[in-house]
């Protein structure tokens, strides 16, 4: 039986990304999760936070929407220690992705809390729901269907973006990659690879966004 | 005093203001019960804005709410919670939540306000709709209904929740001619079972034939109240007579059209 082996190049390549990939993945899990998390905070205080509350929360969201990722990096990683704060480069990647992913997030709640029709907090008003039974029994149902296609979209971007992490050091698939790119002089073959890595990620991503979309389908809902 | 004479419901000296502009100003309305009062009058005139304070969706800058002789505490969210669940309310665009279907419409407030298990609730919810003729259509979204067949969900969820009064903002304004008979069905039903109901409408038949009184208002007052077999009376010179005519003719001309 003829055992199919690999050269050196392709056994170090696969070596390195699958390696990458698990570092991709620990980063992007919790990113994404931290995201939707400061995403609905956030998105929540601007949409029915005091006015102070907002002003400062909207700040935040203008600030990481208005700056570079790479920048925010750098700043946690490498300007941070200069007020005696050190971060190891997965804390400062986390952070940074889940602050930045949190910022575009806020914008999809706040749009979808603030484009649920009146009659429907009047409806539940009515019936004698209080302000926090209306928020959890009818807006936020209501609020997470509206958003979901904008939050899924933000997640997938975060799945790209967290290949900026290498840059603090983080290795994660591109960093692994590019190391063995550099080692065997081979970028194209090399980046071709990685990739299809983050397609088959993204994919997949796609596909659990998909699922979760058809779980929460309602007919005619959000068409009129 | 006799409790029956007791009003279910007394709204007193209620006055609004939105903006500076003044659009209720010191309305008194009694209900006992099984009386039905009609609110007519002309756009603007204070109708829903009078209907939203009765049960505090808009709070009113003076004046008191009472129920069945008890001053509402304005002040107090749960008063006004309380309140609410025994003043049921039926809106021009019946506001079914979007994201349930309509037995959920009906369940959602008896299992989140009233505390009831989701079996009882069920159960009821089936026994309000099956009132309303809509036993069949449990299972559909407010997208999938006509805008009768929301509106009658609409009362089927409000009459769920055991409602002392029913107030009726122009239930069928916003329902095409031909629906608007199957819910002039449901509310004359609903009045031969004696609830106790004030209704804002330009509905005719409703006001001439099941108005125990008719209030007539104009820039936030009351002008003019009175049994239909007063008011009504051809040629009496009365705004509600007036104003029922100019109804009758649009209607007409409607139909000509």
């Amino acid at each position: 039986m003829q055992v199919l082996t690999l050269s050196p190049f392709y056994h170090d390549l696969l070596d390195a990304l699958n390696r990458g990939l698990l570092m991709s993945v620990a980063l992007i899990v919790p990113s994404a999760c931290g995201g939707v998390l400061i995403g609905i905070l956030a998105g929540t205080v601007r949409a029915f936070g005091r006015p102070w509350m907002r002003s400062i929360v909207a700040a935040y969201a203008a600030l990481f929407r208005g700056t570079p990722l790479v920048v925010q990096l750098f700043v946690l990683y490498y300007g941070l220690p200069n007020l005696g704060l050190y971060l190891s480069p997965y804390s400062a990647a986390v952070i940074g992705f889940m602050l930045c992913s949190g910022a575009y997030q806020s914008e999809y709640v706040r749009g979808a809390l603030l484009s649920i029709k009146k009659g429907q907090y009047l409806g539940a008003q009515a019936l004698g729901f209080s302000a926090w039974q209306t928020l959890q029994s009818i807006i936020v149902p209501q609020a997470i269907r509206r958003a979901i296609h904008g939050c899924g979209n933000e997640i997938i971007y975060l799945i790209k973006y967290s290949s900026l992490a290498y840059i603090v050091t983080c290795m994660e698939l591109t960093g692994e990659g590019k190391t063995i790119a550099t080692e065997y002089f081979r970028f194209t073959e090399v980046f071709a690879v990685i990739a299809l890595y983050y397609l088959t990620l993204v994919s997949l991503a796609m596909l659990a966004l998909k699922k979760i979309e058809k779980i929460l389908f309602i007919p005619g809902f959000g068409r009129n | 005093m006799n409790s029956s004479e007791i009003p279910v419901l007394q709204a007193d000296k209620v006055s609004k203001s939105f903006s500076g502009q003044r659009i209720l100003n010191g309305v008194s309305v009694g209900l006992k019960r099984g009386e039905i009062k009609v609110l007519i009058g002309p756009s603007g005139g204070g109708k829903s804005t009078l209907l939203q304070c009765i049960n505090c969706l808009v709070l009113p800058d003076e004046g008191s709410i009472s129920l069945a002789g008890v001053e509402v505490d304005l002040h107090n969210k749960k008063s006004l919670y309380q309140l609410r669940q025994q003043v049921g309310m039926i809106f021009q665009d019946f506001n079914l939540f979007d994201h349930l279907n309509a037995l959920d419409n009906i369940t959602i407030a008896l299992r989140k306000v009233k505390k009831i298990s989701r079996t009882a609730a069920e159960k009821r919810a089936r026994l309000e709709l099956e009132q309303v003729g809509l036993g069949d259509k449990t299972d559909l979204y407010p997208a999938q209904l006509s805008g009768g067949q929301k509106q009658r969900v609409a009362i089927a969820r409000a009459l769920a929740m055991d409602p002392q009064v029913l107030l009726l903002d122009e239930p069928t304004s916003a329902l095409d001619p031909e629906l608007i008979g199957e819910v002039i069905a449901v509310i004359r039903n609903l009045a031969g079972k004696g609830m106790t109901m004030l209704m804002a409408t330009h509905q005719i038949s409703l006001i001439s034939t099941l108005a125990d009184e008719i209030l007539f208002m104009e820039a936030g007052v009351i002008v003019e109240r009175g049994a239909p077999s007063l008011l009504l009376v051809p040629g009496c010179g009365s705004k509600s007579a007036g104003f029922c005519d100019r109804l009758s003719e649009l209607a007409d001309g409607e139909c000509k059209c």
